[in-house]
């Protein structure tokens, strides 16, 4: 089992989310995390999904998810093969703010990005690793409320979207 | 308003014409009726066949594309009608069978309120069709349908399903018909890699026992020429899956038999003696691979398949040749050496000879007193056209039918390979039947599966399609007590069927019946059956516990077939 990042360039028709996400489910397949919009051409949205499988898997569920028909390209990569992020938000309650705060803030390099008369809302970017460190801290904090991204990604691999529409 | 526009139930009827379809075959309902209003216009340029359920209009519209080659067109209207179409669209997404299924809607502003007769047939059909699509407005009919033809009918085929709201359906458009001749998200033709060609060749030019194995991929692909040639020049012994029968005629020097569970005992036994397996759009079903750890290990695999999501899906393939089989038998045809590989035949014709002792004597000339079902297929064949299409149902007389039936045509196999759709073969017969009037089509249905389905009688009596059912009676559901026998201790768990007297419901139908259960009376029955002018309906009552062999049986290996 790996961690693979799956990215479908699709067309825009509703219902095609449906159809990606039912590939995995027959197969009893969990989808760690999916964020879907639209592409930097119009009209043209892309999907990444992240999954625990292995390489065999992975390729059947490309394969699989190509055969879409409103699908214009599936491929998928190790984690070494993109550059990926996901954001995470973390509400802290005012009264329990005290003098260490700052410092984790600065050690994880996190945000607050809002501040109300009861709570501070923190923002961390970063992988999944790195936002799962600054929760475990938080707790103490009497953290609020959490709330994390699938990972948004791009692949180092040099590929357009143009290529496969042509 | 300007003349040329017409409602929108005309341009689905028009949109249908323009797609060269002359049959549909359908069920009238509310949310589809302003399409049958318009039907009553075009009658004298499409024919509409009214059946008895919405599942023996899919059938219908299955056997149809299945014998013709062209899509497969069905109507029924939403909710229930709608919802009666979904094994049928099943069973075509499995046998790649390409079908436009239009299905009525509740109108655009009544969808999620759980209007009447409203259901999500779009969601619920989306995992057994090649595509989908709700149509809401009137000028996305016509665009919808080109869409839908064109992408049942190209690459691999399968079920299309249009769902078209009633407003969409009464509001007016322009008529202005485009054909569609593709889009950049569905590209159908893969060149084909010539350094997989080469490799191929280089493999089965080295190769002692080289096994060929083709699939329905070769009907869909119109590639039968191709293969003859291919196995006249390389000499390599061939067998075919169960919908790839008809492929190659049976009579073919480098024909060996059936594959897979119940198919032919040399054809399974040496998949795992040959040193080179080439597989020929054929997507290495469990039914035919047995145990995959224990399938073809020692050989290398060669696999011409169209779809990429079939190569190295259940089988590994050392070389995978994506594209038209018809291109890439031709190509690998130029690149091979003319063989004879005599001793490796005679190999398959020596495990021929002890099927035949074991089996095949018992089942075509029996020295019981009852029946069997294998002598009726038998002779059937006696009197047979060559190009009489052979639709069967799921179960016993399906693999029996399958096993002696003497295919010489392409196109004369029309079964529920993938699905197993008991309840399939009356539907799909009267299918098959009314692309052709003066073809004989013979309908092979045991006496569970004709009862899911039986209603489509009537259909027959409408139309008077002349199609020979011949039912096999054993009153007993025939495979799943065949299993309980071997594999439940016998425990015959609710398979025994009481069944009604088939002969007065054929007569109650108008169908020229009659009941055969002596072997003497068995020969003249069938004659007299296939000179008939006219739909028949015969009878046999068949011995009650007849096992079919031979049997892989499930999680067995190829090698492990037996012959009792």
């Amino acid at each position: 089992m790996k961690r693979y990042t799956i990215f479908v360039i699709t067309e825009n028709f509703i219902g095609i989310l449906n159809r990606i996400t039912i590939i995995f489910t027959r197969r009893g397949i969990n989808i760690d995390a999916l964020t879907a919009s639209e592409s930097r051409i119009p009209g043209i949205h892309r999907v990444t999904i992240e999954v625990n499988v292995n390489e065999d898997t992975v390729i059947q569920l490309v394969n699989q998810i190509e055969k879409i028909i409103d699908v214009i390209k599936a491929f998928y990569h190790e984690d070494e093969g993109v550059v990926y992020q996901e954001i995470a938000l973390y509400k802290i309650p005012v009264s329990k703010l005290d003098g260490g705060l700052e410092k984790v803030i600065r050690q994880h390099n996190a945000k607050i990005i809002a501040a109300e008369p009861d709570f501070v809302v923190l923002e961390l970017t970063g992988h999944k690793e790195q936002t799962q460190e600054l929760l475990e801290i938080l707790k103490g904090y009497g953290l609020l409320e959490f709330a994390r991204s699938g990972r948004v990604a791009v692949a180092k691999r040099m590929l357009t979207i143009e290529s496969f529409i042509k | 308003m300007k003349d040329s526009m017409i409602r929108g139930a005309d341009i689905v009827v028009r949109s249908i014409i323009a797609e060269n379809a002359d049959i549909i075959f359908g069920y009238p309902g509310g949310a589809i009726m302003p399409v049958y209003d318009a039907l009553y216009d075009y009658h004298d340029q499409v024919r509409h066949v009214l059946t008895r359920h919405e599942q023996g209009a899919i059938h219908a519209a299955q056997g149809y594309a299945r014998v013709s080659g062209k899509v497969g067109v069905c109507i029924a209207t939403s909710g229930p009608g709608a919802t009666n179409l979904i094994t049928g669209l099943a069973d075509a997404q499995i046998d790649s069978t390409p079908l436009v299924c239009i299905t009525g809607q509740v109108a655009a502003h009544l969808l999620g309120s759980d209007a009447f007769q409203e259901t999500d047939v779009v969601g619920i059909s989306m995992p057994g069709t090649k595509w989908n699509i709700q149509v809401r407005r009137v000028e996305d009919i016509a665009p919808a349908i080109a869409k839908g033809f064109y992408i049942a009918r190209s690459g691999r085929p399968g079920p299309v399903l249009i769902d078209i709201t009633k407003n969409a359906q009464v509001d007016f458009g322009e008529w202005n018909y485009v054909r569609c001749n593709g889009f950049r998200s569905y590209k159908i033709h893969t060149p084909i890699d010539v350094l997989q060609i080469k490799r191929a060749a280089e493999l089965i030019n080295s190769a002692e026992r080289p096994y060929l194995l083709f699939g329905q991929g070769v009907v869909l692909g119109k590639a039968e020429a191709e293969l003859k040639f291919f196995l006249d020049k390389s000499g390599i012994p061939a067998a075919s899956t169960l919908l790839g029968s008809g492929a190659l005629p049976e009579d073919h020097p480098n024909y060996v038999g059936k594959l897979g569970m119940h198919g032919n005992y040399a054809p399974n036994l040496l998949t795992n003696q040959c040193d080179v397996l080439i597989a020929v759009g054929m997507r290495f079903d469990d039914r035919v691979t047995g145990d995959l750890k224990r399938y073809a290990k020692q050989a290398k695999v060669i696999h011409l398949e169209l779809d990429k999501a079939e190569v190295n899906k259940n089988v590994k393939a050392e070389v995978a040749v994506i594209g038209d089989c018809k291109e890439s038998l031709s190509m690998l045809r130029e690149m091979i050496q003319d063989k004879k590989y005599d001793a490796w035949i005679q190999r398959f014709r020596e495990l021929e000879q002890e099927e035949i002792n074991a089996v095949m004597q018992h089942d075509l000339t029996p020295s019981k007193v009852g029946l069997t079902m294998g002598e009726v297929i038998h002779q059937i064949n006696q009197y047979k056209a060559d190009d009489a299409v052979l639709v069967t149902d799921v179960g016993q007389h399906q693999m029996i039918a399958w096993r002696y039936f003497n295919y010489k045509k392409s196109r004369t196999q029309v079964t529920s390979g993938g699905l197993g759709t008991m309840g399939f073969a009356l539907p799909a017969a009267l299918g098959a039947q009314l692309h052709d009037y003066s073809r004989q089509v013979i309908c092979v249905v045991g006496d569970g599966g004709i009862q899911m389905t039986i209603q489509e009688l009537g259909t027959i009596m409408q139309t008077k399609a002349p199609v020979k059912i011949v039912l096999l009676n054993n009153n007993f559901l025939g495979m799943v007590r065949q299993w309980q026998q071997m594999f439940f201790d016998r425990r015959y768990s609710f398979t025994e069927l009481d069944n009604p007297d088939f002969i007065k419901i054929a007569e109650a139908y108008n169908i020229r019946a009659q009941k055969v259960t002596e072997r003497t009376d068995l020969k003249e029955a069938i004659e007299d059956m296939l000179i008939h002018d006219g739909p028949f309906f015969l009878e046999v009552v068949v011995e009650k516990e007849d096992n079919v062999f031979p049997m892989i049986a499930t999680g067995c290996s190829v090698e492990e077939v037996r012959l009792s």
